[in-house]
C-alpha cells in the first residue's frame, strides 16, 4: 500500500470518531502543518521520476482535498451544534404582545369627498372652493333665489350681522357664481365642502356637506346631466346594475330642476343600494337658470350646461351603513376608529375607489 | 297637499289604477311623499261573517254569535243587534280596538256571564254614517272573498300626500294636480258645469279698497248672501273633508274649505251683520290690535294688508280672520269674500306675525286672481243648496286690471336644452292642456300664459314645461367623455390632502368638528383674533365662529377621557375665521395627542407623551411634505395657550415670514379650567395658508444625486454653555463651520447639574465629516476639529469640555 493510500485510510478512520475541535484542530495540523504527513509528500514531488509524477501529484491532491473536506464539515457540525445549543438557550416566549403601535384613521366624510373627487377627475371635472362665510348675494340674490324666498328665514340660514349680509353659506352653490365670476366659460368644476343650516334633530345637524357640480360649455343639454350623474353614481357605490330615477323638481337656481332617487330595499335591517322596490333621495340637479348665468356674464347665446348638489354625508351613511348623522361630528374615539379609514386607502381610479 | 284618487276623479276621467297614479304623479313633478291606507286603529277593523247565532241563557235580547274573521278558530262575540243573523256579513272589532265613535277601548268582557270576544259594529259606531240601528251589513257580492280582512283598508280611498314645490301653487288645488295628470295623458280633464245661480237681491255692504302705497290687495270681489241657516255639513261633504284629513266644522267653513281645496281659491266668510258700515281694504297703522280666529291677540305694525270696517281691524287679508265677525251656527247674514292679494306682502306680514295659514301658504305662492268669479259662485251655489238663503249680486272691487302674461317662445330652444326631439304638434297639445294660449308665428310660438302659474316668466319655464310632462325618462343618457383637461387638484388641494394623511398616517384619529363653537371655549384660543358672532346661533353654546380648532377639539378630548380612554391622539383639518367677511378664513390643521407612550408595556418602559413626540409629529409631516428640515427656525414665542416653557413656533426658514406651525404642551390653566384630566397634553397647529407652495415640482427641486464615497469620519464634542444658548444655533453654528465637509450634526446628550457650574448646560454633539474630493488624513480632520471648537466658542460663548 502506498504511504499515501496509507494515510487516507488512516485519517478517514480517525475522523470518523467523536472529535472535539481542539483534537479536530491537532489532526488538521499533523496533516496540513509545516511538517504535516500531507505537507511532506509535496515536498516528495520534485525528487519522483519523471514518469510517475505526475500521477503521484494527481493523487495527492484528491487525497488532500478529500481529507481537507473531512475535516471542514467536522468543523461545521460541531460549530452548528455549538450555536444551536447557544440558539436553544435564548429562546423567548414569541406569543407575547409586539411593541405597541397606534393607527391613525381618515374620517368617513372626508374619505368620500376623495371619492367623490377620484370619480369626477376620470371624466374630466376639477375642484373649485370658496369660503364658508358668504355674502347674501352669491349666496341667493345671483342665484335667482330673490329677497322673499322661504330659504333666506331666518329659520335656515346663519346670520353674521344685523343686516343679513353675511352668513354661513346654507349650500355649496355660490362657489358656482364665485368660479363663473372668476374665470371664463367653459367650465367643468366640482366644489365640495362644509354648509350649514340653522336646523338640529336627528336627522338634521347645523353643519353638513355638500359637492356642487357644474358644467357649462357649447350644447351641454339634459342628457350629458343624466349620462353624468348616472355614470357617478355607478362608480360611487360599486354596483353594476342600480335602478335611478331622474324626477322633476324645483330650485330656484336651475330650469328645468330634477331631484335624483336611486332604488333601494331593506334586506336584514340593512339598506341594499340598487334593485328594490323604494326610491331614495340622493341629489338635486337641473339646467343652470339663465338668470344665473346672466348674473354671472355668461354668454347665453353661446353657452348652457347643467348643475348638482349632493349630500355628501348622506352618501357616506348610505355607503357605509351608518345611521346617524349626527355621530359624524361628535367625535367619540369608538365611532372614529370603527368607521375610520387607513390613511393609506387613498381612493385611486387605477387600485379602486375602496378595498 | 293631501288628495284622494276619488276626489280627483271629480275633475278627472281616467279608469288607471292607484298605483299607476302614484307613479304618475311622481313622474310629472308632483311627488308622492306618502300614501295612507288606515291607520293602526282602523287596521283592526275585520270584514266577518256570522257563521252561527245562539240565544244568551241569561237575556233575551242578547245572542251569542260565532264570528268568522279568516282564521282556524271562531270568535263568540256577545251581540244585541236584532239583524244578526247566521250568515250576515258585518264588520268585527277585537278587544284592544278603539270604537271611532265613543273613543272607547274594547276589552274581553263577561256580558250577562257569558264572556265576549270583541264585538260586531254599527256603521254609525265606526263613524261611517249615522245608521246605528243594527250591526253593519256588507254587500255580499262585494266582500263574500274579503273575510278576515281590513275593513277600513277595503273601503276608505287612500289617502295621498304630495309634496308641492312652491312655484306650483295651482297644484294646491285638485283641479291643478288633475289638469297636469291630464296634459300627461293619464285622463282627461272634465268641463266644470257652470250651473246659473239665481242673484236677487241688491249688495247693500259697501267695499272699498284704499288707494295706497304698497297696498296688498288689488282686487276684492263678495256676494251677500242673507238668511242663510248654517249647520252641520251634509255627509257627502264630511266625507270629502275628513278624506284628506280636514275636520269639518260647519257648513259655511266647510264649503270655503272644499272650494279652497279644490280649486286653490281661498274665501273667507264675515257675518254680516257684525260688520260696521262697510268693509275697507287698507294698510294697517302701527299698534292696531285684533282678535284672530286662532284665538291669539295680533298687535300690527304698520303696513299690513287689514280688511277693516269703520270700527276698526276685521281680519289680515289673505291670512287670518278675526273673531269679531266670524260666522257662527246662529249667523244668518253672510259677506263671502274672494279676493287678490300680493305674494309678497301676505310674507312679509306671515313673517312679522309669525302666522302660518292654508290661506296665507297659498297667497304667498300665487293664487290665481281670475279665479275670483268663479270660486265666489261654487261657494255661493252651495251655501244656497246647503244653507238656503238669497244671493245678491256679485260685487268685485279692482284697483288693477289684469295683464296676460306673453312669453315668445323658440320651438328650437326645447331640443336645444332637454336633448330631446318631439315634434311640434305633440308641443301645442302639452301646452294646450295646461292651459297656455298660442299664436304660430314664423320663429316663435306666442304663448299667453295661463293666470294660474305665477313661476312660468320665461323661455326656459316653457322648456320645463314641456319636458316635465313628456317625462324624464325619455331623454337620451349620453355618457361622459373621460377626458381631463385640467389637473383635478390644484397645488394647495394636494397639501391639504398630503398634509391630512400624512398627519393620519402618524396615528391620530381625524375628527370634523363644527364650525361654530362655545364662547367659552373659544375665548381660551382666540388670542388677538376678532371674535365672529353668529346672530341667530342653534343655542348660546354654538355662538361663535371659532377662533381656533382646539376649542373643539379639547371639548371633545375631554369626552373621549371621560368615556375611560386614556391614550388619544385626534386632529381636525378645516377653517378657524379671523373676521366675518368672506374669505377672512384660514386653513389649519390642528391635532391633540394626550396621555402616555406605552402605557402598562411589558417591554417599553412608559412615560408621558411630552413636546417632542409631538415636535417629530410637526417636523416629519413638514419634511414628508417636501419641506427641507435643516432650514426651518424655531423658537419659543407661542400663543398664552401654550405652556410658555414647552412650546415652539417654527418657521420654514430663517426668514420668519410667516408661522409656519405652533406646537407644545397645552397651559395647564386651561386643563384646569375645563377639568381635563390626564398625564399629559400635546398639541399642534399648522397653517396650511403659510406654507409655501414651490412653483417647481418636488422631483424638480432635487438637486443631481451626488454621493461621496470617500471614507468619513465622526467625531464628538462637548460644550458647556450658557442655559440660554440654544441646540439650534449651536448646531447651525457647527454645519455653516465648513458645508462641504460637515454633513451631520446630532446632539446626542444635554446634562445639567453635578459638575456643571450654574446657570450652565453641557451639550454634546456628533459631527460626520466627509469630503467629496478625498479621504481625509488627520491634520485635515484636526483643522476642522479646531475650526468648529474656535466658531462654536466665539459665536455661543462655549468652552469645549476637556
Amino acid at each position: 500500500m502506498s504511504d499515501l493510500k496509507k494515510i487516507k485510510e488512516e485519517f478517514t478512520q480517525k475522523l470518523r470518531e467523536k472529535l472535539n475541535l481542539s483534537e479536530i484542530n491537532e489532526i488538521k495540523s499533523n496533516l496540513f502543518g509545516k511538517n504535516g504527513l500531507i505537507s511532506s509528500q509535496f515536498k516528495k514531488i520534485g525528487s519522483i521520476h519523471e514518469n510517475e509524477k505526475k500521477k503521484f501529484a494527481s493523487d495527492l491532491n484528491i487525497v488532500k482535498i478529500e481529507l481537507q473536506d473531512l475535516i471542514n464539515n467536522k468543523i461545521k457540525k460541531i460549530q452548528n451544534l455549538e450555536i444551536n445549543e447557544k440558539l436553544e438557550k435564548e429562546k423567548i416566549d414569541i406569543t407575547l404582545p409586539e411593541r405597541s403601535f397606534v393607527r391613525g384613521k381618515i374620517h368617513p366624510v372626508s374619505q368620500t369627498i376623495d371619492k367623490i373627487s377620484s370619480i369626477f377627475s376620470e371624466i374630466g371635472f376639477s375642484v373649485e372652493e370658496g369660503p364658508d362665510v358668504e355674502n347674501e348675494y352669491n349666496n341667493f340674490t345671483a342665484l335667482n333665489t330673490p329677497d322673499n324666498h322661504p330659504a333666506r328665514d331666518m329659520h335656515d340660514t346663519f346670520y353674521l350681522d344685523e343686516k343679513k349680509e353675511r352668513l354661513l353659506r346654507t349650500h355649496t352653490s355660490p362657489v358656482q357664481i364665485r368660479t363663473m365670476l372668476k374665470d371664463k366659460p367653459p367650465f367643468k368644476i366640482i366644489a365640495p365642502g362644509r354648509t350649514y343650516r340653522s336646523d338640529s334633530d336627528q336627522t338634521h345637524s347645523p353643519m353638513f356637506h355638500q359637492v356642487e357640480g357644474l358644467h357649462i360649455d357649447k350644447d351641454v343639454n339634459m342628457g350629458h346631466l343624466k349620462g353624468c350623474l348616472n355614470y357617478f353614481i355607478k362608480e360611487f357605490f360599486e354596483v353594476k346594475k342600480i335602478k335611478i330615477r331622474f324626477r322633476p323638481s324645483h330650485f330656484p337656481f336651475t330650469e328645468p330642476s330634477a331631484e335624483v332617487d336611486i332604488g333601494y330595499e331593506i334586506k336584514d335591517g340593512k339598506i341594499v343600494i340598487g334593485e328594490g322596490d323604494k326610491w331614495l333621495e340622493i341629489l338635486g340637479c337641473g339646467m343652470v337658470h339663465p338668470n344665473v348665468l346672466k348674473n354671472v356674464k355668461v354668454d347665453l347665446a353661446k353657452f348652457q350646461g347643467y348643475a348638482f348638489g349632493i349630500g355628501i354625508d348622506r352618501l357616506a351613511m348610505l355607503k357605509y351603513g351608518i345611521n346617524d348623522l349626527r355621530a359624524f361630528f361628535d367625535c367619540d374615539y369608538r365611532w372614529l376608529n370603527h368607521f375610520g379609514f387607513d390613511p393609506l386607502d387613498v381612493p385611486t381610479n387605477y387600485r379602486g375607489l375602496s378595498r | 297637499m293631501k288628495i284622494t284618487f276619488d276626489w280627483l276623479k271629480d275633475h278627472l276621467i281616467t279608469n288607471q289604477k292607484e298605483d299607476k297614479l302614484l307613479d304618475q304623479l311622481t313622474k310629472i313633478g308632483l311627488e308622492v311623499e306618502r300614501v295612507e291606507k288606515s291607520n293602526a286603529n282602523e287596521d283592526l277593523f275585520k270584514v266577518a261573517k256570522i257563521s252561527k247565532v245562539e240565544k244568551h241563557p241569561n237575556a233575551d235580547r242578547l245572542k251569542i254569535c260565532d264570528v268568522d274573521i279568516g282564521e282556524k278558530e271562531l270568535r263568540k262575540v256577545v251581540c244585541g243587534a236584532g239583524n244578526a243573523k247566521k250568515g250576515l256579513i258585518t264588520i268585527y272589532a277585537p278587544p284592544g280596538a278603539v270604537i271611532p265613535k265613543t273613543k272607547t277601548k274594547l276589552i274581553i268582557a263577561k256580558i250577562r256571564g257569558v264572556v265576549s270576544n270583541g264585538m260586531l259594529c254599527s256603521e254609525s259606531e265606526l263613524n261611517i254614517s249615522d245608521e246605528s240601528q243594527g250591526i253593519a251589513e256588507l254587500l255580499p257580492t262585494k266582500y263574500k272573498n274579503k273575510i278576515g280582512e281590513n275593513y277600513f283598508q277595503l273601503s276608505k280611498p287612500s289617502l295621498i300626500d304630495l309634496s308641492i314645490t312652491p312655484n306650483r301653487p295651482d297644484c294646491l288645488g285638485i283641479r291643478g294636480i288633475a289638469r297636469d295628470l291630464a296634459a300627461s295623458g293619464f285622463g282627461k280633464i272634465k268641463n266644470l258645469r257652470k250651473k246659473k245661480i239665481k242673484l236677487s237681491e241688491k249688495h247693500t255692504l259697501k267695499v272699498k279698497i284704499e288707494k295706497e302705497k304698497n297696498q296688498g290687495c288689488h282686487i276684492f270681489g263678495s256676494y251677500l248672501i242673507s238668511n242663510v241657516k248654517n249647520t252641520v255639513s251634509p255627509k257627502w261633504l264630511k266625507d270629502k273633508l275628513l278624506s284628506v284629513g280636514q275636520n269639518p266644522i260647519s257648513a259655511i267653513v266647510d264649503i270655503t274649505n272644499f272650494v279652497m281645496l279644490d280649486i286653490n281659491r281661498p274665501l273667507h266668510a264675515y257675518d254680516a251683520d257684525k260688520i260696521e258700515k262697510g268693509i275697507i281694504v287698507r294698510n294697517s297703522k302701527s299698534g292696531e290690535k285684533f282678535t284672530a280666529l286662532d284665538n291669539k291677540e295680533y298687535r300690527l305694525e304698520s303696513g299690513m294688508c287689514v280688511i277693516a270696517d269703520h270700527k276698526g281691524v276685521l281680519g289680515l287679508g289673505g291670512i287670518i280672520g278675526g273673531t269679531r265677525s266670524g260666522t257662527e251656527f246662529d249667523t244668518k247674514n253672510i259677506l263671502l269674500e274672494s279676493a287678490y292679494f300680493e305674494p309678497k306682502s301676505i310674507r312679509n306680514t306671515a313673517k312679522k306675525l309669525n302666522l302660518d295659514t292654508e290661506a296665507k301658504f297659498r297667497f304667498e305662492r300665487g293664487v290665481d286672481p281670475l279665479s275670483i268669479e268663479e270660486g265666489l259662485n261654487r261657494a255661493a251655489r252651495l251655501i244656497k243648496e246647503i244653507c238656503g238663503g238669497d244671493i245678491s249680486r256679485i260685487d268685485i272691487q279692482k284697483t288693477q286690471p289684469h295683464k296676460n302674461k306673453v312669453i315668445k317662445f323658440d320651438i328650437n330652444l326645447f331640443e336645444k336644452i332637454s336633448g330631446l326631439k318631439i315634434s311640434n304638434k305633440k308641443i301645442f297639445q302639452i301646452l294646450k292642456d295646461l292651459g297656455f294660449k298660442f299664436k304660430k308665428g314664423k320663429k316663435y310660438l306666442k304663448l299667453i300664459v295661463p293666470p294660474w302659474r305665477p313661476d312660468v316668466l320665461q323661455q326656459v319655464d316653457i322648456v320645463e314645461e314641456l319636458i316635465r310632462i313628456s317625462g324624464y325618462d325619455k331623454i337620451k343618457t349620453l355618457d361622459p367623455i373621460k377626458e381631463r383637461t385640467k389637473s383635478t387638484l390644484n397645488q394647495s388641494q394636494r397639501l391639504f390632502h398630503f398634509l391630512q394623511r400624512s398627519i393620519a398616517s402618524k396615528g391620530y384619529l381625524e375628527a370634523i368638528t363644527w364650525s361654530f363653537t362655545d364662547k367659552k371655549f373659544n375665548d381660551y384660543f382666540k388670542e388677538s383674533i376678532n371674535e365672529v358672532k353668529i346672530v341667530n346661533p342653534i343655542s348660546s353654546e354654538l355662538g361663535v365662529l371659532r377662533s381656533s380648532i382646539f376649542s373643539n377639539l379639547i371639548m371633545y378630548l375631554n369626552k373621549n377621557l371621560d368615556r375611560g380612554f386614556k391614550d388619544l391622539s385626534i386632529f381636525e383639518i378645516g377653517p378657524i375665521f379671523t373676521g366675518h367677511n368672506p374669505g377672512q378664513q384660514n386653513t389649519v390643521i390642528c391635532g391633540l395627542s394626550a396621555g402616555k407612550k406605552f402605557r402598562s408595556s411589558w417591554i417599553d418602559e412608559e412615560r408621558n407623551i411630552d413636546v417632542f413626540d409631538i415636535k417629530k409629529d410637526v417636523i416629519q409631516t413638514l419634511v414628508e411634505a417636501g419641506y427641507n428640515s435643516n432650514i426651518f427656525f424655531i423658537d419659543n414665542k407661542t400663543p398664552g395657550y401654550y405652556h410658555p416653557g414647552k412650546s415652539g413656533r417654527l418657521f420654514l426658514n430663517q426668514e420668519k415670514d410667516k408661522v409656519a406651525a405652533y406646537f407644545g404642551e397645552i397651559h395647564p390653566n386651561i386643563l384646569r379650567d375645563i377639568d381635563l384630566k390626564t398625564e399629559s397634553l400635546v398639541g399642534f397647529e399648522i397653517f396650511l395658508d403659510n406654507l409655501k407652495l414651490s412653483k417647481k415640482t418636488l422631483n424638480d427641486q432635487k438637486i443631481s444625486f451626488n454621493v461621496s464615497d470617500f471614507q468619513k469620519s465622526e467625531r464628538d464634542f462637548a460644550f458647556i454653555v450658557s442655559k440660554d444658548v440654544k441646540a439650534q444655533d449651536l448646531i447651525s453654528a457647527v454645519s455653516n463651520v465648513d458645508k462641504n465637509l460637515i454633513s451631520n450634526v446630532k446632539v446626542f446628550d444635554v446634562y445639567e447639574g453635578e459638575n456643571i457650574p450654574k446657570n450652565q448646560k453641557s451639550l454634546a454633539i456628533n459631527v460626520t465629516i466627509q469630503s467629496y474630493e478625498k479621504t481625509l488624513n488627520e491634520s485635515d480632520l484636526e483643522n476642522i476639529n479646531d475650526l468648529i471648537i474656535k466658531t462654536v466658542e466665539s459665536r455661543t460663548g462655549a468652552k469645549i469640555r476637556s
